[in-house]
């Protein structure tokens, strides 16, 4: 049997990798967008095994609305990726610092 | 399960505002580009009824509806008006400049009032998930406002900008508020409140839950040292979507930080008092500093407003209800004189011009006396000279300070401030003292021109009565 | 009742408003009409608001009309306190401003002749003094009706800045432009100690509010406070002195008299209205307002006693030698508010209201008549270039003679009744100073009837004016002009004999001013008098009564009888007739002591003090400073995504750590 404190290490985990790829990754912004992903995911972990220790479906309900917010989250972002990248002819994070100072 | 039908009284007015952005879509869609006014008009209308509804449906006492999901309360009410009132002078503002850019469509006023429907949901939260779900609404509609100038490089690079720091801000909110959650056992805001007045601060779950929210919080007000998207957000977005960025979000956040740290985790006000310190500090000096090195007006009010912001962290942390007064009152004001800011320089462009640069403010005077002169009272009241209002937004902050015995913590306001008269006396300098570059006339519409006077009038006429607006914020935040 | 007491303020603010910015749109005609009747208004209503007050019909009111701010338990706020004393203000105020706007109509009627042709300055100037004059009387009105020292310090400084705009209203005359700049740096002087005082009252009673500050002085009246090392001084004597420093400013009290004979080179009506009647009576005023606080201070009384004793006698004396129609007067008022203060001094504050409300209609009286006659010679203003006028302005000459009988004391005129209180009520008193000031009020008695016929007689009587050309232009002013001198004329006889009674022995007072038993001199002169008639009786008993006629009758021997005994006195006295002309040499010792003085230190200060260590160290060098941090500072802001991620995380790191050490 899993404790709580095993389902929360691997949220910390998860959401630590997905924090520092957001910011070690120069290169694609697209690998940002699934960080964002990861994120909201590990943040789902913690709200689940929460729940299900707690007995209280709480949690799980606040998970549906992640997940859909998550899912207009993406829409927006590829959304303004198009754009920039119509823009720009780039995607390269390294690329984006005309505005600065 | 027994589901019964609650009373939809109290969410009236978003129901209403929702409705509206719905009807404003789908008429937006059989309308000719020359009717397109039409959809402007529509909006307008909506939000003014919107206010008209607030006030049939106010009364002193809180209304807890859905299942203590959402609360109606008079500082609800006060804010929701204040939003709507605010976002209503902002569409107005921008008129002319989406016209003159071909910006002038229906998604745009669609957008906006999506985000201040995520703001009021914000406003009337009494649950987590309600706080999250508003502050999600607001700001994927912003994300896409910022980016509604497609054809420009700036606004779709600090798009992008906003959107990952944004969604990284939501998620470190989320794991605060997965933290509270565990360690607490509800996400309704009273419930979370009684069980963390029982646990006191040894749960360690519940210090990094509360660190991750204000996290989270401070981004939204854009507080240093998570201020990075303001400046490149509000350089880049198209100055109409700054002007609304600008304004109302800043009242939204306070609300946002009532609803968290006072109606959630006020027992713990000990230790969020401390982390609000560093960042009100952090955002004064900052933002009063960097303010002076710059050339764009834009960038120039986006630091500006870091240092507010910090102002108004000042009022939050004394956590007194004087504090919570002064605070409200606070950013009620600095809305307004922001909305008028980039009023201004919403005036001053025209088509295929953009006056984005400090520059384009000399001689102002001789171009326009009178709109110099509103512009003056408008830098003089961010500055806080009296008697404008901004002066005395500034001392009940410093008074509410001073009165829980933090006395350094006014004087480092007082000191920054005092840096910050450089760069808004700077810009009187400019209309005033200079010549101008170049002699085009304003050409604005009537209903900007009557707008901003009223703008720029208020910044005096408030000063003058301070009390109209405090007592408002006093008596809603009494009741909280 | 608050919205009636906010029309009666607001009315002549609308009308100043109206006329002010909306000048050349409404006209001339327009100018007078909205502020006449807007100050109209205002007089009808106190008048109405007096009268209930007379018939017992009206109650004191004292409330609240709105809180501009509460700061640190100070509250700041616009309230009205209408009392008895109030009342006798508003009604004095409104009326002879209101007299004065119709003279107005008739003296400003010419005014463009008074600007250089198409000067910028003079144009709307008549719609502009309208202005003036009707947001003069919305200040005094804030100042009178006031429940709390910051209104009245408001109305205080409001009243200053507009007689400063006025005596300079001709701006495009230097002399105009030095006395209005004097009396502005005057008042400040006096401001100084008067917002000093107010600042010591908000520190030891918490409080603003009149009420409240009266409630808790007697329990103060044996604090002591330092100021310089280890003298103790009385807490309360020092709050009075510092008060009555500001009245002195405004009231025109020696040392700070300087200011007002210069501020007749404003229009004459305002010299009536501000310079006369109203405005520098603020001072008695206040002080009488005060009387709670001044009562527990023998030392403040004495203070006001002495300065006014002073200010009565000397200043009398430079009347007689002046030769300036409007001088002359100003002189008088300076000597007359010098009585009032002397008044308050011994506690007989009654008194002192008493004879700055006849005095406020005789001097107005005597101001608007020497107008008339300025008129008539065509802004001639040398009484010896005068002479003979009766016969071509009977009226000016009938309310004149009114005026100075009056001022001079004359049985059964009003300023018969509250001079002779004055002057009794010093007789009664034992305070420190009651002897010198007695001394001096009656020789001044001597000395106002000496100058006020001095002038009457070198006007009126004697030969024509010499210039042949202006006694052919002499005749009547118009209607306009004659009438409000008719308006003051009825008051200056009559207002003594009919509210003698009860304003000075009375219980009018009761509850408003306050004495403590022991200084009450008006009691103790109110057991011998009862009725206008016995006080006229009285009078015919005392010495001041005979040294008034003495002063008349002398005045009349050498002005009219024997002109070259007045040459030979000159001659005689010339180092007291130098001394005199030269006013004491105040205005000398002044520009050199201070203005001299500070300008040299002023220009120390700036070379070495300003140039080098503030502008080039401090202001230039903090200026680099924080642009050199602001320069690297914005260094930080990269532009890059993932700096600013760190950002995040680093703030996010520094908030977790914070908790780790807290």
């Amino acid at each position: 049997m899993l404790a709580l404190t095993d389902f929360l290490m691997l949220g910390a985990i998860l959401f630590s990798l997905s924090v520092a790829g957001i910011f070690l990754n120069r290169k694609n912004v697209i690998i940002l967008l699934m960080c964002i992903e990861l994120m909201l995911l590990a943040v789902n972990i913690n709200f689940v095994a929460f729940s299900h220790f707690h007995g209280d479906t709480v949690g799980q309900v606040f998970v549906f609305f992640i997940l859909t917010v998550a899912a207009a989250e993406a829409a927006i972002g590829l959304a303004i990726l198009v754009v920039l990248f119509r823009n720009r002819r780039t995607i390269n994070v390294e690329d984006l610092d005309t505005l600065k100072g | 399960m027994q589901f019964e039908m609650p009373s939809l009284i109290p969410v009236l007015p978003e129901l209403f505002l929702l409705t509206m952005t719905c009807v404003i879509l789908v008429v937006d869609l059989f309308l000719k580009e020359e009717q397109r006014v039409i959809s402007y008009g529509l909006v307008q209308i909506s939000l003014l009824l919107s206010v008209c509804i607030v006030y049939l449906t106010s009364g002193a006492e809180a209304e807890v509806i859905f299942y203590g999901s959402v609360i109606r309360d008079p500082m609800g009410d006060v804010l929701k008006v204040a939003i709507y009132l605010i976002s209503a002078g902002a569409f107005l503002y921008s008129k002319d400049y989406l016209l003159d850019r071909n910006l002038f469509k229906g998604e745009f006023y669609v957008l906006g009032l999506f985000a201040v429907l995520g703001m009021t949901v914000m406003v009337s939260a009494n649950s987590f998930l309600t706080v999250y779900l508003g502050l999600e609404l607001l700001a994927l509609s912003l994300y896409a406002l910022v980016a509604f100038d497609r054809d420009s490089k700036a606004g779709s690079e600090a798009a992008m900008k906003y959107f990952v720091l944004g969604a990284l801000a939501s998620g470190m909110l989320l794991y605060g508020i997965s933290m509270i959650y565990g360690a607490t056992g509800s996400i309704e805001f009273p419930q979370v409140a009684k069980a963390v007045a029982e646990t006191g601060m040894d749960n360690m779950v519940l210090v990094f839950g509360l660190v991750f929210v204000v996290i989270g919080l401070a981004f939204k007000f854009g507080a240093v040292p998570l201020h990075m998207w303001v400046p490149d957000v509000y350089h880049g977005a198209p100055t109409a979507v700054t002007l609304f960025i600008g304004s109302t979000p800043k009242i939204a956040a306070f609300a946002l930080a009532m609803r968290l740290l006072v109606d959630g985790l006020e027992p713990l006000h000990a230790d969020w008092q401390g982390m609000l310190v560093i960042l009100a500090v952090l955002s004064m000096a900052l933002g009063n500093v960097i303010a002076i090195a710059q050339t764009n007006i834009k960038r120039m009010l986006a630091y500006s407003t870091i240092s507010h912001v910090g102002f108004i962290l000042l009022g939050i942390l004394a956590g007194t209800s004087k504090g919570y007064t002064a605070a409200m009152f606070y950013s009620i004001v600095y809305a307004i004189m922001a909305l008028g800011g980039f009023g201004i320089v919403l005036l001053l462009s025209r088509r295929g011009f953009e006056a984005e640069n400090l520059d384009d403010y000399k001689g102002l005077h001789d171009r326009s006396p009178w709109f110099a002169a509103m512009m003056l009272l408008l830098m003089f009241s961010m500055a806080g000279v009296p008697p404008t209002v901004g002066f005395f937004a500034k001392m009940f902050v410093l008074e509410a300070v001073v009165s829980i015995d933090m006395t350094w913590l006014a004087l480092v306001g007082v000191f920054f401030s005092i840096i910050g008269v450089y760069y808004y006396l700077r810009i009187v300098k400019l209309m005033y003292f200079d010549k101008p570059t170049d002699d085009t006339p304003l050409t604005a519409g009537l209903d900007t021109r009557i707008a901003l006077s009223v703008n720029g009038l208020m910044m005096l006429a408030l000063g003058m009565f301070p009390a109209a607006i405090l007592s408002i914020c006093a008596a809603a935040v009494g009741s909280v | 009742m608050e919205t009636f007491y906010l029309i009666i303020v607001l009315a002549p603010l609308l009308g100043a408003i109206v006329a002010g910015f909306w000048g050349a749109k409404i006209g001339r005609a327009g100018a007078h009409w909205v502020t006449s009747s807007g100050v109209g208004i205002s007089a009808l209503l106190s008048i109405y608001v007096l009268s209930g007050f007379v018939s017992g019909s009206r109650e004191l009111f004292n409330g609240t009309v709105y809180t501009w701010m509460v700061s640190d338990g100070l509250n700041m706020e616009v309230g009205f306190l209408v009392d008895r004393l109030t009342a006798v203000m508003m009604t004095v105020v409104t009326f002879v401003s209101f007299c004065i706007h119709i003279y107005t109509i008739g003296y400003m009627a010419h005014d463009e002749e008074n600007w250089p042709g198409g000067s910028l300055a003079g144009a709307n100037s008549y719609q502009r003094f309208f202005s003036y004059i009707s947001l003069f009387t919305f200040s005094m009105l804030m100042l009178v009706m006031s429940n709390n020292f910051l209104q009245l310090f408001f109305g205080w400084e409001a009243v200053g800045l507009v007689s400063y705009l006025l005596i300079g209203f001709w701006s495009v005359r230097p002399t105009a432009i030095f006395a209005n700049l004097k009396a502005f740096l005057v008042n400040r002087v006096g401001d100084f100690g008067f917002l000093l005082g107010i600042a010591a009252i908000a520190l030891y009673t918490n409080s603003l509010d009149y009420a409240d500050v009266f409630a808790r002085i007697p329990g103060l009246a044996d604090t002591q406070i330092q100021i310089f090392g280890d003298t103790n001084w009385s807490l309360i004597s020092v709050i009075g002195i510092l008060l009555f420093i500001g009245a002195m400013g405004k009231s025109a009290q020696v040392p700070l008299h300087v200011w007002l004979p210069d501020s007749m080179e404003g229009p004459t009506p305002i010299s009536a209205l501000i310079h006369a009647a109203t405005m520098v009576t603020a001072g008695v005023f206040m002080v009488a307002r005060m009387s709670p606080i001044y009562e527990f201070s023998e030392t403040a009384l004495s203070f006001v006693l002495v300065i006014g004793a002073t200010t009565a006698f000397f200043t009398g004396l430079i009347g007689i030698v002046q030769n300036d129609i409007k001088r002359v007067v100003a002189y008088s008022t300076l000597s007359q508010l010098g009585y009032m203060m002397v008044a308050l001094g011994v506690s007989a504050y009654a008194a002192g209201i008493f004879h700055l409300m006849t005095h406020a209609f005789f001097k107005a009286l005597l101001f608007l008549a020497a107008g008339s006659v300025i008129i008539g010679m065509h802004h001639d203003q040398d009484i010896r270039n005068m002479g003979g006028i009766r016969k071509y302005m009977p009226w000016t000459y009938w309310t004149s003679l009114i005026g100075s009988l009056a001022l001079i004391g004359f049985p059964g005129f009003s300023g018969f009744f509250s001079k002779d209180a004055i002057i009794e009520a010093v007789h009664h008193s034992h305070i420190a100073g009651s002897g010198y000031a007695y001394a001096v009020v009656l020789i001044g008695v001597f000395i106002t009837a000496l100058y006020s016929f001095r002038m009457f007689f070198l006007v009126f009587h004697g030969e024509g004016p010499r210039d042949s050309h202006a006694k052919h232009h002499l005749k009547e002013s118009p209607k306009v002009v004659t009438v409000p001198l008719v308006l003051l004329a009825i008051p200056s006889v009559g207002i003594g004999y009919l509210t003698m009674e009860t304003m000075l022995f009375g219980d009018w007072f009761n509850n408003v001013l306050f004495v403590l038993p022991q200084h009450d001199t008006l009691a103790e002169l109110g057991k011998g008098i009862h009725g206008p008639n016995s006080m006229i009786a009285h009078g015919f008993m005392g010495p001041a009564l005979y040294l008034a006629l003495a002063g008349l009758i002398v005045a009349w021997f050498i002005y009219t009888k024997k002109p070259d005994v007045a040459e030979m006195i000159k001659a005689r006295l010339a180092p007291l007739y130098r001394a005199l002309d030269k006013k004491y040499w105040f205005d000398e010792a002044y520009q050199f002591l201070f203005a001299g003085g500070s300008r040299g230190l002023g220009n120390a200060l700036w070379s070495k003090g300003d140039r080098f260590i503030i502008d080039t160290v401090i202001i230039n060098g903090s200026a680099r400073t924080v642009g050199r941090i602001a320069d690297w500072a914005r260094t930080i802001q990269t532009g890059y995504l993932f700096h600013y991620a760190i950002a995040m995380i680093l703030g996010l790191l520094l908030l977790l750590t914070w908790f780790v050490i807290a």
